[in-house]
């Protein structure tokens, strides 16, 4: 996927955006925000009192007026709010779309092909897909081999392969075969596939409520009926000592106390928290699995690619005594010359300069059956390989198998991998094999446990070579020789606790681990099972996004909770600078709690829906954004978050609500 | 300084007293199965409750039988009110009780409220005050500490949340009664009366005969404080001579207003095993306490305004105190027995300076800090829920609650429980201020009326029970409506909670982390203590400004 370029307020998107917000006037759209919508009954009664007013001739049509448009105007922001974040996954969408629309397939019909639109592709269909053609499906490859380009999706131009059976057989619609042909067998109904399932995420058209966001709306709209109750039995209040209080005024209290800011941003933030992870090409298969992201207890992360480099490197030749360390190292190189594996590579250039491959060498490849590799020249057999497959080749001398082995513990017991090499039946030492950790990754490690998270490494290693490499990441526990039953059992295990797990995996065998998982991500890479276990689809194929992706879990939710709080403490400012404004009719004495000193009654009453207003836009990047996040302890995370947007949301009004004042005032308003 | 000593002395002294209390109750409520004696206990508890008892219930079946039990004891108090003129312990001879009157008070006592539209020495025969008004006291109040722990034990994790007819057996005999049979002597031995006799005829100073009410007072003073019920034996309640004869007992009956709601709240660490969580909560209610009485006794050292101008000389408002039991004694009492829901009274509450009478108002709007036996705690636990729910997503997480998941259910029933106590009070005022029903029943014009009218709602829907006092609420309209109110205000109040803990025992519990939101810092305190003023008490600013506040402001 491209990456966005255009800033927050594009003008492009901003133009859209304005567009929706009068689109979404719509009243069924606006009632699945019941706040909004409530104000949007308030906007409509208003008006049609202005309406009054204007043939009527009582009242104050100025004030009506401004009223009028400061309380569609409320709606309106947060409309608008809401059609920004959407209008950023729209642009996205469209370009998708177009994508899609001129996919057609070759449909294989025995021995014959023919071209059918994407369409009308069904499960089950094999299709024939040649070079420079795009996949017209989602599917599994059954036959040929082909490279691919996924730029469409993963916005990564380097190709990969795509064969038939192991964890390489996923295709999806929309990518271009670069060179030969592969027959895909097409597993996804049409506009059920990835593509589809892209297009409605980035659009925001598929966006359930999550369930965090239902138990707000549910708070947030008892605080309006709450509210309802307080503002409307003031009426009755205001009979009891013979006065009356005007509804226009009536409503723009209920209107300023209700919690309009983060109703109006509240599916901007939902938006948004998907759209951050989608820039971070990781597709969250719903807005559920975000906030789950934000939950995790322990995540389990695999050793190689996220705790360490991929690649282990070779270094140190370990000969046993009476073997001179130049047989060693000779027989090492030759038996790694043909392995291009990384670890072979790095055989090779540790021992340095030395004799070619003889014309009569015969490469023997790994297989894992076998577990070892290694080349015959004549009827000589060199293998170097795991200790104990090598071990199983011949009977060696149990004086150097005791001795080897005793040289390999000591290498697994520092973290290393040791590899034996053999020569024959003569046994020649070891080849120490390091695995390098990351570098940041310990202080990372310390942060998510700051944040409560446990960190569990997955290997297949042997418990001695984990329980180093653990220590030197600074990981909390590890999972050493691990099966796929393994991990799925620790997940269990996990969530019996009443813990959330977080895990990625890619290939056939990890989708019960990521479907039993709270949070899986599947590697784009992976199989189509494994894309379909997992909640979330890193289309980049990092592992250690995993720790990224709970950090905008916790942001979303944090952003969410840090408006709702600023958005109720703001009522106490808005209470003084209505409430007297109301009351002092009443009771001239009342005057006493305009302690804003605010103009006029009109003035106040106004400069409170003003602020009411446009305090929606101007929350709108914070919204979009998130509130800033940094590691840390629930505890200190709360200090912070209510020193800012508790404190802030009862002292920023006040200081608001003046200067609004005195601009209308000022301007004669009012 | 004679001030800070009292309030110390009473307030630090009953929270001192409350530790090993609330740890008394947590093993008198639940003792678990390493107590032998509790065991035994139980095992009688769970012969009288029948067969199932000792299985527990569903929280849906614990709601149904504290129901059932409820009506039942409503009835039976509604029955012997009426009939009282035809039966025994009756030497007064009291006669027949307005029908409304009677649903009023039998709603009154069953809801722990007691409220009172008569005079007790007026109107009650001696029966009615022991067999009806006292029974119920206690019973009333059993029901709000076996919620609590029912309460308490879901949160806990426990299989079921118990059998109500063992836990308000438990409370009654294991909790409110030895504490009665403790304190009740030492009322007898200053002074209080305990008779079954009529009242005396006396002859005063100047000659005229007088007659003077008497009765069994100390039985029924004991549990009316103990048990946060309020309901005077006489009608002045505890300013009255024979009700509250000297200065220690206005302190030991201060003492037993605000001990048992304090032990609640330990009562319920001790049963979730979470004693800092507990203490926390405990900071919370003691800050908002002490605030108030700060306030009332700030407020009320201003003279009162009927003194403006006079050529007296200025001293603190005077007006409508026992001055035998001292100063302070007025606001104090005033502050404690509005927060918790008791209800009785030390000095006249329409007398109070304007401000100060917003205090007792204030404490009843948020009603839990301490609050009622048992059913305070209960109202503390829907704040927490709102704080906890805020605060959770501050931090990142899925809000929880000592790893119970806050989701959209408990908030739905949560806010339902906020709403309904703002309901009723502020709609049951509008539907009075603005028609004769109030109009014609307050005694002053103005603010001061109206607040007349909001604090007998605030009382009714608090289940407090005292009076501002100045308004004819004698009336069938006031007897219905706040009948109505009592109830509402007392049974939602604990269903909707008990029920939130249901669905919440039905969840997977979650871990606790350094990630999850702890509840047993000073930052979780604020946090609460902010809840509190926002959800409970920013919803009457409106109302207050209107009663106490424009009285204060429209003061020459």
């Amino acid at each position: 996927m491209t990456r966005p370029t255009s800033s927050m307020f594009s003008r492009e998107l901003a133009g859209e955006a304005l567009r929706q917000s009068f689109v979404k006037l719509d009243p069924k759209y606006l009632i699945r925000n019941p706040v909004m919508f409530t104000t949007s009954i308030v906007a409509v009664l208003v008006t049609v009192l202005f309406l009054r007013t204007l043939v009527t001739g009582q009242g104050d049509p100025v004030f009506e007026a401004q009223l009028v448009l400061w309380l569609w105007l409320t709606v309106l922001f947060g409309n608008f709010a809401e059609a920004l974040a959407e209008g950023r996954g729209k642009a996205q969408a469209a370009s998708l779309r177009s994508t899609k629309a001129e996919l057609e397939g070759k449909r294989l019909k025995g021995e014959r092909t023919e071209t059918v639109a994407a369409s009308s592709l069904r499960a089950g269909d094999i299709v024939l897909v040649e070079t420079g053609d795009l996949i017209p499906a989602d599917g599994e490859v059954i036959g040929g081999v082909a490279s691919v380009n996924e730029a469409a999706i993963t916005g990564e131009s380097a190709p990969v392969i795509r064969e038939a059976g192991g964890d390489r057989s996923a295709v999806t619609a929309g990518t271009r075969v670069i060179s030969d042909w592969i027959k895909v067998k097409v597993t996804a109904e049409p506009g059920e596939g990835f593509l589809d399932r892209m297009i409605a995420l980035v659009e925001g058209a598929s966006r359930a409520k999550t369930p965090n966001e239902i138990a707000l709306t549910v708070l947030l709209t008892g605080l309006t009926l709450i509210f309802l109750v307080a503002v409307g039995t003031l009426p009755a209040f205001a009979a009891y000592v013979g006065g009356s209080i005007a509804v226009p005024v009536l409503v723009a209290l209920f209107v300023a106390l209700i919690p309009t800011t983060i109703s109006a941003l509240l599916s901007a933030i939902g938006i948004a928290g998907m759209d951050r992870l989608i820039r971070f090409n990781v597709l969250a298969k719903s807005g559920r699995a975000v906030e789950a992201a934000g939950d995790i207890d322990t995540l389990l992360l695999d050793k190689t690619g996220t705790i360490t480099l991929g690649d282990r490197q070779a270094t140190e030749f370990m000969p046993l005594s009476g073997i001179r360390e130049a047989d060693l190292v000779g027989a090492a190189r030759l038996a790694s010359l043909a392995d291009e594996t990384p670890e072979g590579r790095s055989i090779v250039a540790l021992a340095g300069a030395g004799e070619t491959m003889p014309g009569s060498a015969a490469p023997v490849a790994f297989t894992a059956q076998t577990r070892v590799s290694g080349i015959d020249i004549g009827d000589r057999s060199i293998r170097k390989g795991a200790v104990d497959a090598v071990l199983r080749l011949h009977d060696f001398d149990p004086g150097s198998v005791r001795e080897l082995k005793s040289l390999t513990d000591k290498i697994s017991r520092a973290g290393g991998t040791p590899l034996a090499v053999a020569d024959g039946n003569r046994l020649l030492g070891a080849v120490y094999l390091k695995d390098i950790v990351k570098a940041g990754i310990k202080e990372r490690f310390a942060e998510l446990r700051r944040m409560g998270i446990r960190t569990v490494m997955i290997t297949g290693d042997n418990p001695l070579t984990a329980a180093a490499i653990a220590a030197e990441s600074g990981v909390d526990d590890f999972l050493a020789e691990a099966t796929p039953e393994d991990k799925l059992e620790l997940i269990r295990k996990e969530q019996t606790g009443g813990k959330l797990v977080a895990m990625c995996g890619d290939g056939t065998n990890d989708a019960p681990a990521l479907a039993q998982s709270d949070v899986g991500v599947a590697m784009n890479t992976g199989t189509q099972a494994a894309r379909e276990a997992g909640n979330m689809v890193d289309l980049d194929n990092n592992p250690t996004k995993l720790i990224e992706v709970v950090g905008i879990g916790k942001q979303l939710l944090m952003t969410r909770g840090a408006l709702t709080t600023f958005s109720i403490s703001n009522d106490v400012a808005k209470y003084f600078a209505i409430l007297p404004a109301i009351f002092v009719a009443l009771y001239p004495g009342l005057g006493a709690l305009n302690v804003m000193n605010l103009a006029s009654p009109e003035s106040a009453i106004l400069s409170a829906i003003i602020f009411n207003a446009l305090i929606i836009p101007l929350l709108v990047p914070l919204a979009i954004r998130g509130v800033s996040y940094r590691p840390q302890s629930a505890a200190r995370l709360l200090v912070r978050n209510l020193g800012i947007y508790g404190v802030g949301g009862l002292v920023v009004p006040f200081v608001g609500i003046k200067l609004i004042d005195m601009a209308v005032s000022g301007l004669g308003l009012a | 300084m004679e001030h800070i000593v009292v309030v110390t002395l009473i307030i630090g002294g009953t929270a001192l007293l409350s530790l090993p209390l609330g740890t008394y109750m947590a093993w008198a409520m639940d003792p678990g199965s390493t107590s032998p004696r509790g065991t035994r206990f139980t095992a009688l508890f769970e012969r009288v409750a029948g067969p199932g008892a000792a299985t527990g219930q569903s929280w849906q079946r614990y709601l149904a039988t504290l129901l059932m039990f409820n009506v039942v004891m409503f009835s039976v108090s509604f029955a012997i009110l009426a009939l009282q003129q035809h039966l025994p312990l009756n030497p007064d001879g009291k006669g027949a009780l307005d029908p409304t009157l009677i649903f009023n008070t039998a709603a009154s006592f069953t809801t722990n409220t007691n409220l009172q539209h008569y005079s007790g020495e007026v109107s009650m025969s001696y029966l009615s005050q022991l067999a009806a008004l006292m029974w119920l006291q206690f019973v009333s109040a059993a029901t709000g500490i076996a919620a609590l722990a029912a309460l308490a034990r879901g949160i806990a994790g426990r299989e079921t949340i118990g059998s109500f007819v063992v836990d308000v057996q438990r409370a009654s005999f294991l909790v409110l009664l030895p504490l009665c049979l403790l304190v009740a002597p030492v009322m007898v031995l200053l002074g209080m009366p305990m008779t079954l006799q009529g009242a005396v005829q006396a002859t005063t100073l100047e000659g005229a005969a007088q007659t003077i009410s008497r009765g069994p007072v100390t039985a029924f003073l004991t549990i009316k404080q103990l048990g946060t019920n309020g309901g005077g034996f006489f009608g002045p309640n505890s300013t009255h001579p024979l009700e509250n004869p000297s200065f220690w007992t206005n302190a030991l009956a201060m003492i037993a207003i605000i001990l048992v709601p304090m032990a609640c709240v330990w009562m319920f660490g001790r049963i979730i095993g979470r004693m800092r969580h507990a203490t926390v909560v405990f900071a919370v209610m003691t800050l908002f306490l002490l605030v108030k009485i700060g306030a009332a006794v700030t407020f009320e050292a201003a003279p009162t305004a009927a003194l403006t101008g006079l050529p007296v000389a200025e001293s603190s408002n005077l007006e409508g105190k026992e001055l035998r039991l001292g100063a302070t004694t007025g606001p104090l009492w005033a502050v404690l027995t509005t927060s918790t829901s008791n209800g009785s009274v030390g000095a006249m509450h329409d007398s109070l300076n304007p401000l100060t009478g917003l205090v007792p108002m204030a404490g009843m709007w948020l009603n839990a800090t301490f609050g009622g036996v048992g059913v305070g705690m209960i109202n503390m636990f829907l704040y927490i829920i709102v704080a906890v729910f805020v605060a959770g997503m501050m931090v990142g997480r899925t809000p929880e609650y000592l790893g119970h998941r806050i989701e959209a259910k408990e908030m739905r029933l949560a806010v339902l429980a906020l709403f309904v106590h703002a309901f009723l009070i502020l709609g049951g005022t509008a539907l009075f201020a603005a028609t004769p029903w109030g109009q014609s029943a307050v005694q002053d014009a103005g603010a001061h009326g109206f607040s007349e009218i909001l604090y007998e709602f605030s009382s009714a829907s608090a289940n407090n029970g005292s009076g501002f006092e100045g308004l004819g609420d004698g009336s069938w309209a006031f007897n219905i409506a706040t009948g109505i109110v009592m109830l509402v205000g007392r049974f939602l109040p604990i269903i909707l909670p008990i029920a939130i803990v249901g669905s919440l025992m039905a969840k997977r519990r979650a871990a606790e982390s350094s990630g999850t939101l702890g509840v047993e810092d000073a930052t979780f305190g604020s946090m609460l203590a902010i809840t509190v003023v926002i959800f409970g008490a920013l919803t009457f600013l409106p109302a207050a400004a209107l009663g106490p506040i424009a009285e204060h402001v429209s003061l020459p």
